[in-house]
C-alpha cells in the first residue's frame, strides 16, 4: 500500500509550543515539492512561511486557516492518487485519536545553561551530540541565542552547537567592559576556553559576524570556519538611526517600525516578537550596556572597526551571506570581497537573512562545515 | 526647665507670630479677602511653640485643619504662607493647597489637615522613618478632641506602643469640636487612654508656655531615647470660631474676653519673663512691633501677588505620568 | 529564566528590590507571621504565602508585622513614603480599603499636588482582587475603578507572573503612589520569568495577539480569559487584537484607540461591576475619540451589579466567562 504522510505543526525554536496557520498557500490535489512554501504559520514569536517537509499529492487540509494548534498537531496529509479517500479519512481519524491519547510529543526541552568565563556569566544553549568541530552561533546587536530558532536545531542534527549569548545580552552578564568587538570577541575566546573548546567553526550575525571575523584573525588557529551573516566590520556605514531607535524605543508602537528595519517583509514582525524584545530590553543593565556597545562600535554613526584591508589574511574557509533589501548593513560590504572570503547574496531579504531566509543559510552553512 | 534668654525670645517671636498672623487672617477674612475655609490657633499659641521650639528640621509634625501655629512654629515661611492663603502663586504650596494644607516637608511640617485624624497614621510612618533610617528624629502627631475620638488616632496609638516607635500625641483640647463640647463627645479621659494603650499621659495647661515647654521636653526626650510614645492632654481655648464666620452662639458670651483678659498665653509669658527680669519689657515691645510690621508686609504683598495660571492646573499631581 | 508562578514572581520582585535599596521596607497583617507568638517565625508570609520567605532574609526590622489596623498602617506607610523610606504595604484583600481609604486617596494620592509638587510619596499598596475563591462579597471585589478615580495613584493590574514582576519592580521604583492589584485566584498561574530584576513601565498597553475583526480590551485576570476566547474564535476564522492594558491609571488610551480603529469593533472585559468600572471608562473614551472608527456599538463584558455571592453555582454565574467573551464578539460579528 502506497505510503500516506502526515504534515504536521513544525517546532521553530525551542520556546514554541503551537501554531497559527495564518493561510495556506497550496491547495487539495496540488502536486507539491519538498522546500515548496505551503503555508503562512504564525507563532508568539514570528510570522514565517512553513516549507513543506515533504513532497507529493497534497490529499487533504486537516488545519484551517486561523486555527492555532500546538506542534506536532496534524496539518495536512500527503499521499499518492492511488490511496482512497475512506484510507486517508482513516489515518486522520487515527492520527488525531493518538495525538489527542498522547498529546503534543513535546520531548523535555533543552534548557539554556550559563557558565562563567572571563569574569562574566554567559549563557549558552547547546544542542546536538556529534563528535568533531562544534559550531558557535553568535547573534548580533540586540539579539540573543533565540535568533537561531530556523537554524540550529537543523544543524544540530549534525553537529555539536552552541548558540551563545554575548555580554549584555540575552541571559548573560549585562557588564560589556568598553563594549568595542574586541572585548566582546575576548567573551567568546573566553567561553570556548571555559567550555573545552579548542576550535570551533563560527556563525555569526551583524556585529557577531564582525565578532567571527574579529577571531578568525587574530586567532586562526581556534576557527576551522566562518560565516558572516550580514556582518559588521566590512564598511564604514551603519543605518544608526536603527541603533539609536532600538536603544531609545521602551514602547511596543515605538519599536516595532526599527524592528521591521530588520526584515524585508515587514510582516514577519509580530506582536509577541516586539514584546520580546521590549523583555530584554526592560531588564536591569541592558539600556547601559548597549549605549556602551553603540558608543564603542558605531561612534558618531559610523562603524568604528573596518576588516577590509585585512580579508587576505583569512586562512579558514569563509563566507559572508548577505540580503540585498539590508537596510542596517548595506549589502555592498559583500561585494567586492577578496577571494578569501566567499560572498553570497540573496535578493528580497533583510538583515535577518537566517530568519528570513532559513533554508538557504542552512544548506550555505551545512555546505561550508562539510568542507 | 532654664531656657536661655534666646530660647525666651524665639518662644515669644513664634508665638507672637502666630498671633499676629491669626489676627490678621481674620481680619483679612472677615473683608471678604480670603476664599474657602480658616480656622485660626489664636490663643492656643503656647502648644505649637511650647512642643516646636525642642525641635530640629529631622523631627516631623502632622497638623491639623487649625493649622497656622503649628506651621510657623515648625518653621515655614510666613510670607510663603500667606501668599498660600490667598491661594497666590507664590505661596508655600503654589496656591494649591491653602490654609487647610500648608505644609513643607523640608522643614519637617508634613502638612495642616482637612481630614479631622489624618495625621496620627503619617505620624507613625515619619517616625518609622526616624527609627529605621536612624536619623534620630521623633514625630509628632497634635490632633484636636474632635481627632481624638477618630479610629486613625486611636489606631496609631496602638500602632506607635506594639511598634515602640519615637511618635507623641498631642491633644490640643480647646474645649470644642466645631460646635460640640468635649466635655460631652470624649468618652473617658486622655489620660486613661495613654494608660489603656500603655504609654505615658500627661495633661498640661495649654495657656502656659512654660508648663508645655517642660512636659514637652520630657516626651520628646523619651522619644529620642527610643523609649516609645507617650500622650499630652493640652487643654487651652481658640479665639475665634471653629473657622472664621463661626458666630460660636454655643460659647458663653463672656468665655471669650474672660480668657483673653486672665489666659491669655502672651500675657502670660510677659508677665513671667518680666517678673523674673529674664526679658526687658521694651524688648518685648520691639519684637510685637517688628513682627506686626513683616505680618503687615507680608499680608500686602500676598494681596498684591499673582494667582496662579491654567498652567499650574495639571502640574504636580504625579512625579511622572 | 523559568517558569515561576504569580506568587514567586511577586516575591522574588519583592526581595530584588529589598537586595537593591535598603529603603525598600514590607509592612502589613501576617506578611512574616507569628509575631510575638511561641511557634514558628515567618508563620505565614502573608495569607497565600506570596512573602513567605523574605522575613528570614531582611529580619523583621525590613518586614513588619502590623497589628490588625489598616487605617494606621496604611497611613505610616503613606508617612514613612513621604520621610524617606519606600514601603510596599499589603493590604490583605482590597474590599478592606473601607476602613483605610482616607489615608490612601485623601493623604498619600494628594501630598504632592496640595503641597505645590514639594512631595514625594513612593509608596506601593499591594492588594488582592477579584472573585473565584469561594470567599464571598467583602473578599471578591475588584475595586480598582475606585482607585482609579483618584488623581495622584497609580493603578497596575499584572494579568501574569510576567507581568507581575515586572510591574511590581517598576511599582516600587516608580516615585508615586501605586496600588498593586493582585488577583487571588492567579497566584499559582505560571508563565515564563527571567531571574532577573526588570521593570515594565506604566501606561504601556501590551497587545497579545494582533487580528482583524474585533478588539477585546481586557484588565487583570479577564486578559486570559479573553486570550482564550481569541483562541476559539481562530477556529472560526474570527480573528481578534486582544490588549491588556497592565494598568489603569495611567490608561494606554492611544493603544486602545489604535487597535479599536483598525478593527472596527470592541468588546472591553472588566471583572468589576458594571457602573463606573474600567469598560464604562473605555467605552466612553472609544465613544467620544474614535467613533468614526467603529463598525458596531462597544460591548461590554463585565461582572453584574451585585456583590459577590458566595455559593459556588452563583459565583461562577457572577464572573465573566471566556464563553461569554466568546458570545459577545460573535454577536459583534454577526450583527455588522
Amino acid at each position: 500500500m502506497a505510503e500516506i504522510e502526515a504534515i504536521v505543526m513544525p517546532k521553530w525554536g525551542l520556546a514554541m509550543q503551537e501554531g497559527m496557520v495564518a493561510s495556506w498557500l497550496v491547495e487539495e490535489g496540488e502536486e507539491i515539492e519538498k522546500g515548496e512554501e505551503i503555508a503562512d504559520i504564525e507563532t508568539s514569536k514570528i510570522a514565517n512561511v512553513f516549507e513543506s517537509p515533504v513532497e507529493g499529492l497534497l490529499r487533504r487540509l486537516v488545519a484551517g486557516e486561523g486555527e492555532t494548534l500546538p506542534v506536532g498537531a496534524l496539518l495536512a496529509v500527503v499521499a499518492p492518487e492511488e490511496v482512497g479517500d475512506a484510507a486517508i479519512d482513516a489515518f486522520v481519524a487515527d492520527f488525531q485519536a493518538r495525538f489527542a491519547a498522547e498529546g503534543p510529543s513535546v520531548a523535555a526541552a533543552p534548557e539554556p545553561q550559563t557558565l562563567e568565563a572571563g569574569g562574566r556569566r554567559l549563557r549558552y544553549l547547546e544542542l546536538g551530540d556529534a563528535a568533531g568541530t562544534p559550531v558557535l552561533l553568535v547573534h548580533g546587536f540586540g539579539g540573543d541565542l533565540n535568533n537561531w530558532l530556523f537554524n540550529q536545531e537543523e544543524l544540530a542534527e549534525d553537529y555539536r552547537t552552541l548558540a551563545i549569548d554575548l555580554p549584555g545580552h540575552g541571559g548573560s552578564t549585562k557588564e560589556v567592559g568598553e563594549g568595542d568587538v574586541g572585548t566582546l570577541a575576548a567573551a567568546v575566546l573566553a567561553f570556548m576556553d571555559a567550555s573545552g573548546i579548542e576550535r570551533a567553526h563560527l556563525v555569526g550575525h551583524s556585529l557577531g559576524g564582525a565578532i567571527c571575523i574579529d577571531l578568525a584573525l587574530n586567532h586562526p588557529g581556534r576557527v576551522a570556519s566562518l560565516t558572516a551573516l550580514a556582518p559588521a566590520g566590512l564598511g564604514p556605514e551603519i543605518d544608526i538611526a536603527f541603533i539609536d531607535g532600538f536603544i531609545a524605543s521602551n514602547r511596543a508602537r515605538k519599536l516595532r517600525p526599527f524592528l521591521e528595519m530588520l526584515v524585508h517583509d515587514p510582516a514577519l514582525v509580530t506582536a509577541e516578537m516586539v514584546e520580546d524584545v521590549l523583555r530584554f530590553k526592560r531588564l536591569d543593565g541592558v539600556e547601559a550596556a548597549l549605549n556602551t556597545i553603540a558608543q564603542a562600535c558605531f561612534p558618531g554613526g559610523r562603524q568604528s572597526l573596518e576588516f577590509e584591508a585585512r580579508l587576505e589574511e583569512l586562512r579558514c574557509p569563509a563566507q559572508v551571506i548577505w540580503g540585498k533589501q539590508d537596510r542596517i548593513l548595506p549589502a555592498s560590504h559583500g561585494e567586492d570581497l577578496p577571494e578569501t572570503l566567499e560572498a553570497h547574496l540573496f535578493e528580497d531579504a533583510g538583515h535577518l537573512i537566517h530568519m528570513e531566509r532559513a533554508r538557504e543559510v542552512n544548506a550555505l552553512i551545512g555546505a561550508m562545515l562539510r568542507r | 526647665m532654664q531656657l536661655s534668654r534666646d530660647e525666651l525670645v524665639r518662644a515669644y517671636r513664634t508665638m507672637r507670630t502666630i498671633r499676629a498672623f491669626e489676627d490678621r487672617v481674620h481680619e483679612e477674612f472677615s473683608a471678604g479677602n480670603i476664599p474657602g475655609f480658616v480656622h485660626l490657633y489664636a490663643g492656643e499659641e503656647a502648644s505649637a511653640a511650647g512642643f516646636c521650639l525642642h525641635l530640629e528640621d529631622r523631627d516631623n509634625i502632622a497638623s491639623t485643619h487649625r493649622g497656622h501655629g503649628h506651621s510657623i512654629a515648625k518653621g515655614c515661611d510666613v510670607r510663603g504662607m500667606m501668599h498660600e492663603i490667598f491661594g497666590r502663586k507664590e505661596g508655600l504650596c503654589g496656591g494649591k493647597g491653602g490654609s487647610m494644607h500648608i505644609a513643607d516637608l523640608e522643614k519637617g511640617m508634613m502638612g495642616a489637615n482637612g481630614i479631622v485624624g489624618g495625621g496620627p497614621p503619617l505620624i507613625c510612618g515619619a517616625a518609622l522613618s526616624a527609627k529605621y533610617l536612624k536619623t534620630g528624629g521623633v514625630a509628632i502627631a497634635f490632633v484636636g478632641d474632635g481627632a481624638s475620638n477618630q479610629g486613625t488616632t486611636l489606631e496609631s496609638y496602638n500602632l506607635a506602643k506594639v511598634w515602640n516607635l519615637p511618635a507623641i500625641f498631642v491633644v490640643e483640647d480647646n474645649g470644642y469640636a466645631e460646635s460640640t463640647a468635649s466635655a460631652w463627645s470624649v468618652g473617658g479621659s486622655q489620660l486613661d487612654r495613654a494608660k489603656g494603650f500603655g504609654m505615658p499621659g500627661h495633661q498640661v495647661d495649654g495657656h502656659d508656655f512654660f508648663a508645655v515647654h517642660e512636659v514637652a521636653g520630657e516626651v520628646i526626650a523619651r522619644a529620642r531615647a527610643g523609649e516609645g510614645p507617650s500622650l499630652v492632654h493640652v487643654k487651652f481655648s481658640r479665639y475665634y470660631g471653629h473657622f472664621e464666620g463661626d458666630a460660636m452662639t454655643y460659647r458663653a458670651s463672656d468665655e471669650i474676653p474672660r480668657l483673653r483678659k486672665d489666659r491669655d498665653c502672651l500675657e502670660l509669658f510677659r508677665k513671667r519673663v518680666l517678673e523674673a527680669a529674664l526679658l526687658e519689657e521694651s524688648e518685648l515691645d520691639g519684637i510685637d512691633e517688628e513682627i506686626n510690621s513683616h505680618v503687615a508686609q507680608v499680608t500686602d504683598e500676598a494681596k498684591a501677588a499673582p494667582m496662579p495660571t491654567e498652567r499650574d492646573l495639571l502640574t504636580d499631581v504625579y512625579m511622572r505620568y | 529564566m523559568a517558569r515561576k508562578s504569580y506568587r514567586q514572581a511577586i516575591n522574588e520582585a519583592l526581595r530584588q528590590e529589598m537586595e537593591r535599596d535598603s529603603r525598600v521596607i514590607l509592612m502589613g497583617e501576617d506578611v512574616a507571621g507569628g509575631m510575638g507568638a511561641e511557634g514558628e517565625d515567618d508563620a505565614w508570609g502573608g495569607p497565600l504565602g506570596v512573602t513567605k520567605g523574605l522575613m528570614p532574609i531582611f529580619g523583621r526590622e525590613r518586614v513588619l508585622d502590623t497589628p490588625i489596623t489598616e487605617s494606621a498602617f496604611i497611613g505610616a506607610a503613606a508617612g514613612a513614603a513621604a520621610t524617606g523610606l519606600r514601603p510596599v504595604a499589603e493590604l490583605m484583600f482590597v474590599d478592606f480599603m473601607g476602613v483605610c481609604f482616607d489615608q490612601i486617596f485623601n493623604q498619600a494620592a494628594k501630598f504632592r499636588y496640595m503641597f505645590g509638587g514639594k512631595a514625594v510619596t513612593p509608596l506601593v499598596i499591594r492588594t488582592m482582587y477579584g472573585a473565584g475563591f469561594r470567599a464571598a462579597s467583602q473578599h471578591s471585589q475588584c475595586l480598582y475603578p475606585l482607585f482609579t478615580h483618584i488623581p495622584g495613584l497609580k493603578v497596575a493590574l499584572p494579568s501574569n507572573a510576567y507581568e507581575a514582576k515586572g510591574l511590581l519592580i517598576q511599582a516600587i521604583r516608580d516615585d508615586d503612589p501605586v496600588i498593586f492589584f493582585e488577583h487571588k485566584a492567579m497566584y499559582d498561574e505560571e508563565a515564563e520569568v527571567p531571574d532577573e530584576a526588570y521593570a515594565i513601565p506604566f501606561g504601556e498597553a501590551n497587545v497579545t495577539r494582533e487580528g482583524e475583526d474585533v478588539t477585546i480590551i481586557a484588565f487583570g485576570r479577564m486578559v486570559n480569559l479573553a486570550n482564550e476566547a481569541a483562541d476559539r474564535l481562530a477556529k472560526d476564522k474570527i480573528s481578534c487584537t486582544v490588549v491588556d492594558p497592565r494598568t489603569t491609571s495611567p490608561l494606554d488610551t492611544e493603544t486602545i484607540l489604535e487597535t479599536a480603529a483598525e478593527t472596527g469593533r470592541v468588546v472591553v472585559v472588566d471583572e468589576a461591576h458594571p457602573r463606573c468600572n474600567m469598560a464604562t471608562d473605555v467605552a466612553a473614551l472609544l465613544v467620544q475619540e474614535a467613533f468614526g472608527d467603529l463598525k458596531a456599538p462597544v460591548r461590554m463584558v463585565t461582572g453584574p451589579h451585585a456583590p459577590v455571592p458566595f455559593s459556588p453555582a452563583l459565583e461562577d454565574l457572577y464572573i465573566p466567562s471566556a464563553a461569554r467573551i466568546e458570545a459577545a464578539v460573535r454577536e459583534l460579528v454577526a450583527g455588522s
